[in-house]
């Protein structure tokens, strides 16, 4: 379903990495591994369309990216290392923005519902900027809860978060292979996936 | 997909709203830059009466700059506009929605206070009514021009003076036409023409510069 | 070959960086022919204003300078345009090394304008729809050399600057009626150099030392686009070889 065929990426005058591809199916999570400044961010960035590679091609479903735009967008979900919340909502308007902005339906219910399992009960109504750092990364993490596009790209989804917390994401990020689903991460900690089949890739080698 | 330019409309109004000493700091600086022009100048009718177009239209403009900057910055700095780039609806609409949303919260208030500031002026009832029209003609073109501006300075250092720098001269043609309204109506020359050209100045900046702008934040967000 | 085929092969900064050296010094001669020429009939064969006396020749000065501020312009936008589409590397180059000329001649206009109404009117200064968008275009210029100026990763500066040129472009009509509009409807002095009445002899000197400004320009740009070259590629094989004298 995601294939990347012969990828370059050049950042100011250094080339992060060349000839690079991989394939993915549904069901199949890859990670991407490397040390600091070996490019993974770039590579997610291309990934999602906003990075343009210096050559190659990436495609969804067969067809390139940039030919599918808002069809390819429609059916990604992207969790950056930025929380993406805005301080002065609480956190139910913010799912419930972010999920109308990306043109995805969540009732407040289900909105409700995931702020509970990320363990934000009875802070739904409180602006995000009276939360804590981990508090606000798990208003993040309540949009993969009801996120049911197909394919995740995660940059560093593990980071700040305690050992639970580690655990219950895993729990997500399987959850949503089995249904089908195909994702995309970087992390430093190697975390156990329980299902789907896991690749790997490593950058900068 | 329409509905993505209303969400961002309401979107940014609720947030501007939890701010609102955002909203008010911009007009009592558009109040105090009108005010200060008197002090400067002398306090003679006549003088003023005739200068009162210009400096209300410069004093919107400089109103104006002042929010261009938090457009995108604040957005970019928390990640939310990464969100808004890879929204399955073209760029575009996304920044007319801001456009609008910025509009709503800085050259409306401009255009209701405006006619106050022009009785300061002693400028007569059809003028002020010419005034508060241009403003409100005029101002949408200024949001639109302001969010290029505002796109392809994103996340520099001294953006804000950058920003200045490259939008103010292509704000002069809703300057000229902005304060010749009013001057053509003092004058008794009639301002319709200057309006006209004014709703055609900013139909072609609401149509045109989302989409300049769009094209910015896509180069600034590689 | 096709001339597809010897666009892409020039347009390679490799190959456009010992072309435009070899090209620099012609541009340069014609430049100065052109102008001694060009001064030489504007200053001794061009007859003397009846009314304005010898203070006139500085249009033959002036004028050119205008033209090429414009036309630089517009050959910038162009090359931002060519950048933008097919993302090539030296059209960006070409617009920020043709920046400081086209500013250059924006300044040069104003200031031999000035020059001209003090003798003229007495005054240094008038608000005259022709000086008051070569002002304006001054800070486009500005404008423009900030904001490239002001972005690190030169890729993403030459594309921002080439969109703030095509902006830039399309405004730049707007402006200029617009300023004229409002001269008219204040009724302000108009400088009108360029009287119909010119004779054929001054239009040949102007036309002349337009010429030379051209050459001087593309001559200057290519000496900018040669260093800008070195800057981002000096990491490239050749252009370690070139430095280290390999290639004459």
């Amino acid at each position: 379903m995601l294939e990347a065929d012969n990828l370059e990426c050049v950042r100011g005058e250094r080339r992060l990495f060349a000839g690079l591809g991989f394939k993915l199916e549904a069901g199949e999570l890859l990670y991407l591994q490397g040390r600091n400044g070996a490019g993974k961010t770039s590579l997610l960035r291309m990934l999602i369309g906003l990075l343009p590679p210096e050559t190659g091609e990436i495609r969804w479903r067969g067809e390139p990216i940039r030919a599918l735009g808002d069809e390819f967008r429609a059916e990604l979900c992207y969790l950056g290392h930025l929380n993406a919340i805005k301080e002065e909502l609480t956190p139910l308007e913010n799912l419930l923005a972010a999920a109308r902005l990306a043109a995805t339906d969540l009732s407040e219910d289900a909105a409700l519902d995931a702020l509970e399992q990320v363990g934000l009960a009875g802070r739904e109504d409180l602006a995000c900027k009276y939360l804590s750092q981990g508090q606000k990364r798990r208003v993040a993490l309540a949009r993969l809860v009801v996120d049911r596009r197909a394919l995740w790209i995660l940059d560093e989804p593990f980071v700040a978060l305690d050992v639970a917390a580690v655990d219950w994401l895993a729990g997500i990020i399987s959850a949503h292979l089995q249904r089908g689903g195909l994702a995309v991460m970087t992390t430093h900690q190697p975390v156990d996936i329980p299902a789907g089949t896991v690749r790997q890739l490593r950058l900068g080698a | 997909m329409h509905n993505i330019v209303f969400a961002v409309i309401a979107r940014d109004l609720r947030l501007a709203l939890r701010r609102p000493a955002d909203i008010a700091s911009a007009v009592f600086f558009f109040v105090i830059v009108v005010s200060l022009f008197p002090l400067g100048i002398g306090p003679e009718v006549d003088l003023l009466r005739k200068l009162a177009p210009g400096v209300l239209w410069v004093a919107a403009l400089l109103a104006t700059m002042l929010s261009l900057p938090r457009l995108f910055a604040d957005d970019h700095r928390d990640g939310t506009l990464e969100q808004l780039a890879l929204a399955p609806h073209p760029l575009g609409l996304v920044v007319t929605g801001k456009v609008i949303a910025h509009w709503l919260i800085s050259g409306l208030p401009l255009a209701l206070i405006a006619p106050v500031l022009g009785i300061q002026f002693d400028l007569t009832a059809d003028a002020l009514l010419v005034l508060t029209g241009a403003i409100l003609l005029g101002t949408p073109a200024l949001s639109g021009i302001g969010a290029i501006g505002a796109a392809l300075t994103l996340g520099l250092r001294g953006g804000g003076v950058l920003l200045s720098l490259l939008v103010l001269p292509l704000y002069i043609p809703v300057l000229i036409f902005g304060a010749g309204a009013v001057d053509a109506t003092v004058s008794g020359l009639g301002g319709e023409g200057h309006l006209s050209l004014l709703a055609a100045m900013t139909i072609a900046a609401i149509g045109f510069a989302p989409w300049a702008s769009a094209a910015a934040l896509k180069i600034a967000l590689e | 070959m096709t001339d597809r085929f010897n666009l892409y092969h020039y347009a390679s900064p490799a190959t456009f960086y010992p072309l435009a050296g070899r090209l620099i010094p012609w541009f340069a001669a014609l430049a100065a022919i052109f102008g001694l020429i060009g001064l030489y009939i504007g200053m001794l064969v061009a007859p003397t204003d009846f009314q304005q006396g010898e203070g006139y020749r500085i249009i033959f000065i002036h004028v050119p300078a205008s033209w090429m501020s414009m036309f630089i312009y517009l050959v910038m936008a162009f090359w931002a345009a060519i950048g933008l589409a097919f993302n090539t590397r030296l059209s960006g180059m070409m617009a920020r090394a043709l920046a400081p000329t086209g500013a250059l001649m924006a300044f040069l206009s104003l200031w031999t304008g000035a020059l001209w109404g003090k003798p003229m009117w007495g005054t240094w200064w008038v608000w005259d729809a022709r000086l008051t968008s070569e002002l304006i275009l001054l800070f486009l210029y500005i404008g423009y050399m900030a904001l490239v100026a002001a972005i690190d990763d030169p890729r993403r500066g030459d594309k921002a600057g080439g969109l703030l040129l095509l902006v830039g472009v399309v405004n730049v009509p707007i402006i200029y009626f617009s300023v004229k509009w409002w001269n008219t409807l204040h009724q302000g002095s108009s400088v009108n150099l360029a009287k119909s009445s010119m004779a054929e002899v001054m239009l040949w000197a102007m036309l002349l030392v337009a010429l030379s400004f051209w050459m001087y320009s593309i001559a200057v740009a290519f000496a900018r686009v040669r260093t800008l070259i070195l800057e981002r590629e000096r990491n490239a094989d050749w252009v370690k070889a070139e430095l280290a004298g390999d290639r004459p």
